[in-house]
Parts: C-alpha cells; structure tokens; sequence
C-alpha cells in the first residue's frame, strides 16, 4: 500500500491534471462557437456559387474545349487526395479518424491500380502519413495551430492545386476533410473536387428563371474561368472551417471526458487515502492500547 | 415588393449586405451596369471598383475586387473576393502604399514576383480611384 505523502501527490497530481483539461474543455467552447459563426457564415457564398457552376456546367460541359478544371483531363490515373486534418492534437479521435479515411481511400485506390498523390493540410495530417506514406506526400501545408484558416490559407492552396492541375501532375484531386454533423459527432468524408462537374452536388437548388435565359456577360467561357479557379478555392476554404468546428467540438467532448475521469480518480484515490489514514490510526491505538496493557 | 430589389453582397467569408434596395450599380467586366427590380437574367463577370447601393436617395459605395453579380428574377447576388466599405474606409494612408507598391515592382527580380506587385498596384490604384469618387 502506498505511504500518505505518495497518496496526497498523487490527488494533487490529478487535481492539477483536471484543471488542465476543465480550462482546456471552456476555451475549446469558447473556439467552437468562433468556429461555427465562421463555417455559417461562409456558406452563402459557398451555395450561391454551387448554384452557379451548376447552372454553368450544365450548359457547358459538352462544350468542345471545355477547361479540364471542369470535366477532367479524360483520364483517371493519378489521383491527388489533399487530407486535411487540425494542427493540434488532443481532440479525441478527430485526426485519427481522418487520417483513417485517408489511408482506407489510399489502399482502395492503389488497389484500383491507380498512382496517389498526397498533399498534407495540417501538422497531424503529415504526422499521421509519414510512417507510411512518406514518399507520396508531395507538399504539406500548417495551419498555424488554428490561427491561419482562412481565406487566404485556402487561397494559397488552392493556387498550388492549380498550378499542379496546370502542369499535369494529377488527374483528378479529393478532398478528405471531417464533415461537421454536430458538436459530438464529426464523420470524415472523401469529396471529389476535380473535376468539378463530379463535384457539384445533384441537390443544388437552381434558381427558378421563368423561361427566361441568362445573359453572359462577356461570355459563358469567360466567366467559367473565372469561376472555376474561385470554386476551388472556396470548397477548400468551407472544408477548412467545417474542420475548424470539427475539431473544436472534438476537442470539447475528449476534454469534457477528460476532466470527468479525473473527477472520478480523484474521488477513488480520495477514498483510498481515507482509509489508509484510517488503517493507520487504528494500527497506532492498537499499538499504544497492547504497550499499557502489557505494564 | 415589385418596386425593390432584393440584393445581396457576399464574400467567401461572410455575408456583407442583405436586404432590399431601389438600385444597384455594378462594375461589371464590359462596363458599369444598373441593376433595378425586374431586370433580366445575367451573369456578369466583375471588374476592381465601387459598387454602388441606391436606397432612398442615399448611394452607399462598396469597394469590391473579383467575383461575380448573378441577376435572377429573385433578385441581385454580387459574389466578391474582398469587399471594403468606403464609408468607413480611411484612405490617408493609400498613397504611401501606392508608393511601395510601385517600389516592390522595380525591386522584384523574377517574373512572378513582380506579376504579385503588380496586381497589389493595380489593386491600390483602384481602391484609390473608388474612395477619391466617393
């Protein structure tokens, strides 16, 4: 049986520990709220473009010289998959679970015979691969512990993306990202993001024109161009804000559990303590009691 | 309401502007365009520049850089990269940056670098055209 000094280090350890993961667990729902207004407040922009490049691709994509941004390069070789996960860990199984769509999608498509590329979004993203996959990671982006998601984070990676797509280094590129179902539960996906024409959700909701046809302003093509290099950059953008959210509710929950099982430590290591001072005491009376009966 | 037009102004990280107003003008592409209720389908591309909200008889100016402007019979959607609001929007310290900017483009030794300067420029310049009109 362990001393009293041990046992009361030992509560006090644990205390220390709860503190910890309670101060953890507020400041992760303080970030979680931040997150969330963030994520809800990109999504119009997110769906009036969805909206548009529906409208667009569908009266494009059997155009002859369509972009391959937008029906692919006709083949499906190489297969870029960007596997975005948080900076940090300590949020439950939030980046293990990605990383484990990750690798579950790398060995289906190697499977398939297919050549997979990988580009790190975040340090636990590359953390989680290396061991594996090292020599398939071909650029790795941090996210500055959380500080730097954002637009222009997504921009610069999306600008990457294009100039890899540009220079025929892949095919066809995924997204694997968490996908924000609530605060307790976050569920990892795989989302196709070239081509784009696979990309765009079959429930777009389209706006109803009364027979009318849209004017071009220049023209289709031209607009399309535009388009399409800012759609890329938005879906990266709205993946990294559903993570953000992702991984602050992850965070909360795992912190929450956290500083319950310290609760409940304590109170056990409170008890034990209890009864070795207990045990102690007695074993003194029956000492002193033994010694005056023995004179 | 028939005689408002529903507008809406979003960029990819916030919604800006949502409500009805008289008249929206827009710097598109191929020219500033006026957008009042009723008007038909379109799709236009966006040029650097102010876009201006008449409601009332008052004009609020919004500096806004890439995007979009989508007429539906619902009403006006400007998608827009980044929008600054001039009303609140100090100019003062535009100059200086002008200067640097134009500093950056003969200092730049390689391509894409003095490419990077020159949009930054043409962005100043522009944002400085918007806010001296307004």
């Amino acid at each position: 049986m362990a001393s009293l000094k041990e046992l009361r280090n030992r509560i006090a350890s644990v205390k220390s520990t709860q503190k910890i993961t309670k101060a953890m667990q507020m400041v992760a729902a303080a970030k979680l709220r931040r997150a969330q207004d963030a994520a809800e407040a990109a999504r119009p922009y997110a769906e009036r473009m969805a909206a548009v490049m529906a409208n667009l691709s569908t009266s494009l994509k059997d155009a002859p010289g369509a972009s391959p941004l937008l029906v692919g390069t006709g083949k499906d070789d190489v297969r870029m998959l960007v596997v975005m996960t948080a900076d940090r860990g300590l949020c439950g199984g939030f980046n293990t679970n990605i990383a484990r769509k990750a690798r579950e999608r790398i060995v289906k498509l190697q499977g398939e015979g297919k050549t997979v590329k990988i580009v790190a979004v975040g340090k636990k993203s590359f953390d989680a691969l290396k061991r594996l996959y090292a020599d398939k990671i071909v650029q790795r982006f941090e996210l500055g512990g959380g500080k730097d998601v954002g637009a222009p984070k997504a921009a610069q990676i999306g600008q990457w993306i294009r100039e890899q797509f540009a220079e025929g280094a892949f095919d066809t590129l995924e997204v694997i990202s968490s996908e924000f179902v609530s605060v307790i539960s976050q569920k990892p996906r795989a989302q196709t993001l070239i081509p784009a024409m696979d990309a765009i959700p079959e429930d777009v909701e389209r706006p109803d024109l009364g027979g009318a046809v849209y004017e071009y302003e220049p023209d289709e093509e031209s607009i399309l161009d535009v388009l399409l290099p800012r759609y890329v950059d938005t879906v990266i953008l709205s993946s990294l804000l559903e993570n953000a959210a992702g991984e602050m509710g992850a965070r909360m929950a795992a912190m929450d559990n956290a500083t319950r099982n310290a609760g409940e430590l304590i109170d056990k290591l409170n008890l034990v303590y209890n009864r070795t001072r207990q045990a102690k005491i007695t074993t003194e009376l029956t000492e002193i009691i033994s010694g005056a009966e023995a004179l | 309401m028939a005689d408002k037009l529903h507008f809406d102004l979003v960029s990819p990280e916030q919604r800006l502007f949502e409500g009805e107003v008289d008249m929206v003008v827009v710097p598109g592409e191929e020219g500033e365009f006026g957008v009042l209720p009723g008007h038909a389908p379109l799709m236009s591309a966006i040029r650097m520049g102010a876009i201006a909200v008449h409601d009332g008889g008052q004009v609020t100016r919004t500096f806004i850089r890439g995007g979009f402007a989508e007429v539906t019979p619902d009403g006006l959607s400007v998608l827009a990269e980044e929008a600054i609001d001039l009303a609140t929007f100090d100019a003062s310290g535009l100059d200086a940056e002008i200067q640097n900017a134009r500093e950056d483009i003969s200092a730049a030794k390689e391509d894409h670098e003095r490419e990077h300067a020159e949009a930054a420029l043409a962005r100043l310049e522009a944002l400085r055209d918007a806010a001296r009109a307004a």
